[in-house]
């Protein structure tokens, strides 16, 4: 055995600390809130300077809103909660039928994932809304289905498919050797996903599904294209109550900066997740 | 089937050929194990050891031949794969414990999941395995805090918690540090004594020496040589057997 004192193996060369790996691209910092605040501070301060005495200031007017604003937004929580409960419900199994050994199984629900996930959120909200009828029928009750509850299942579908490949991936990324070892100790295919697989993967995917729940958050305001009573329409009525210009930038600052406050702390979770799990 | 005896080998290999596309791994593998005996299997990387180990308990489908595991034919379409592998144990190079579960469970599981024992029963006979392979204290602990030769000694026991009738053994101290080798090679041979029926391939031969029956010596897929091991190692016959020694020794 020879030993080269300048080597280029790179296994020998020294070891560079990876990245924690941001599985949806884009991640808040405490940065983009300093900026939010600056933002909004000088937009009201300029646009006050700009007003003159005559009318209600611009920090008043906001107060005045804040309580529809909150319930606006309200709803935007609430559309991410289920559209996220469903998503993941549909989600996970789909993801587990893209690793069946049935061929017809994993192709077809490649597909259905292919199609969702690499469709605009938008398109597919206008489907939901379009598509879906305004009440349904079962048995001799008839359900009405409003339009949040039908855009709620249009964000729950990019959700799922989205659930799906981080399924998927997740199931891949275990080592070969515990399938070996599993299926050694007479474990069928269903027991070794069940009780060796799965557990594992759920460490794994918690991170990047906050992420995704995180960017499904900051998405609920699309459902103001199609009529939904959400914040960012409220803030929309609200300047057109207000009928002033100079309003409109802090106006829509402040709405940013409500989701701000409800995603950054996500974010930072996510990331504490992911570096402690790294360790492991 | 119904007419294996024990008399008759445990494992009969017959001609067993496998390829990996282009690649022939086996190129006609033909041995028998009997009751009782343990093989050791040595060669160099690459030559099929592991490959006809996994062949043995079904986990590779072999291309042609025959392999009776207890009479049973493993090469038939119809095979109960988990009723084989109940009876056949493995132990591997990387150990492949489950890292979210603790030792005793990692020993505990397949007996509860697989064979549907009572609990409390399995957790007796799990604790008794690892006071075999002396880690007690350990039960809890996770795989990640405990040492290569540590989890390979749990590996064991798990393996020995389905109540196997022949162990295969595929390279277990190959990925351990030196000092914690013995205690892994001082588990096997403990079980060798006690007559569990074993194939182990391996490369340290001073152990294959001490505990085998039989040693088998694989070359690019085929079985060149095979004896006793005082035998074995004074005088072996084929050139390509020498020079493998030559230059291990």
């Amino acid at each position: 055995m020879t030993t080269a004192k300048s080597t280029d193996l790179p296994v020998l060369l020294a070891v560079r600390k990876p990245e924690p790996s941001s599985s949806g691209g884009f991640r808040l910092s405490l940065w983009h809130g300093f900026v939010l605040a600056a933002a909004l501070l000088l937009s009201v301060a300029a646009a006050d300077a700009a007003a003159g005495p005559a009318v209600a200031s611009i920090p008043a007017t906001i107060w005045k809103w804040t309580p529809l604003i909150a319930q606006g937004f309200a709803l935007n929580i609430a559309i991410s909660f289920l559209a996220m409960a469903i998503g993941t419900v549909a989600g996970v199994p789909l993801g587990l039928a893209q690793i069946s050994l049935l061929p017809p199984i994993r192709t077809s629900s490649w597909f259905v994932t292919q199609f969702f996930r690499n469709s605009p959120w938008l398109v597919l909200l206008f489907y939901c809304m379009l598509l879906l009828p305004f009440q349904i029928q079962i048995g001799g009750t008839t359900i009405p289905l409003p339009g949040w509850f039908k855009s709620t299942i249009g964000l729950s579908l990019p959700v799922m498919a989205n659930v799906s490949e981080l399924v998927r991936g997740a199931v891949l990324s275990i080592p070969y050797g515990q399938w070996e070892a599993a299926e050694s100790l007479a474990y069928t295919r269903r027991q070794t996903l069940w009780h060796i697989i799965l557990p594992q993967c759920v460490k794994r995917i918690t991170p990047p599904w906050m992420n995704l729940y995180a960017i499904l958050t900051t998405s609920t305001p699309l459902c103001a294209v199609v009529g939904v009573n959400e914040a960012m329409t409220l803030t929309g009525n609200i300047l057109n109550a207000e009928g002033r210009t100079d309003l409109l930038i802090p106006m829509y600052l402040y709405l940013l900066t409500w989701f701000f406050l409800y995603c950054y702390p996500i974010a930072r979770a996510t990331l504490a997740l992911e570096t402690r799990f790294q360790v492991r | 089937m119904a007419t294996w005896t024990p008399d008759q080998p445990l494992v009969e290999m017959r001609d067993v050929h496998k390829a990996f596309g282009a690649l022939e791994v086996l190129k006609g593998i033909s041995l028998n194990v009997m009751k009782r005996e343990v093989i050791c299997i040595i060669g160099p990387s690459g030559s099929g050891k592991s490959t006809l180990l996994r062949c043995v308990n079904a986990l590779v489908p072999i291309d042609s031949g025959s392999i009776l595991v207890e009479g049973q034919e493993v090469n038939d379409p119809r095979l109960d794969k988990l009723a084989l592998r109940r009876k056949v144990g493995m132990v591997f190079q990387q150990y492949n414990l489950f890292p979210h579960r603790t030792a005793l469970d990692n020993i505990m599981m397949a007996p509860i999941h697989v064979l549907k024992r009572d609990k409390a029963e399995v957790e007796e006979q799990a604790r008794a395995l690892i006071r075999k392979v002396r880690l007690e204290g350990k039960e809890q602990s996770y795989p990640g805090e405990l040492s290569g030769g540590q989890q390979q000694r749990i590996a064991i026991a798990r393996s020995l918690a389905m109540n196997p009738d022949i162990m295969l053994f595929d390279e277990v101290t190959a990925a351990l540090d030196p000092e914690t080798v013995k205690d892994v090679l001082l588990t096997i041979r403990q079980l060798t004594e006690e007559g569990m029926t074993c194939v182990i391939v391996t490369h340290e031969m001073g152990f294959a020496r001490e505990v085998a029956d039989r040693v088998y010596f694989t070359d690019r897929g085929i079985l060149v040589e095979h004896g006793p091991p005082k035998e074995f190692f004074a005088n072996p016959r084929d050139p390509r057997t020498r020079q493998f020694l030559d230059q291990i020794l």
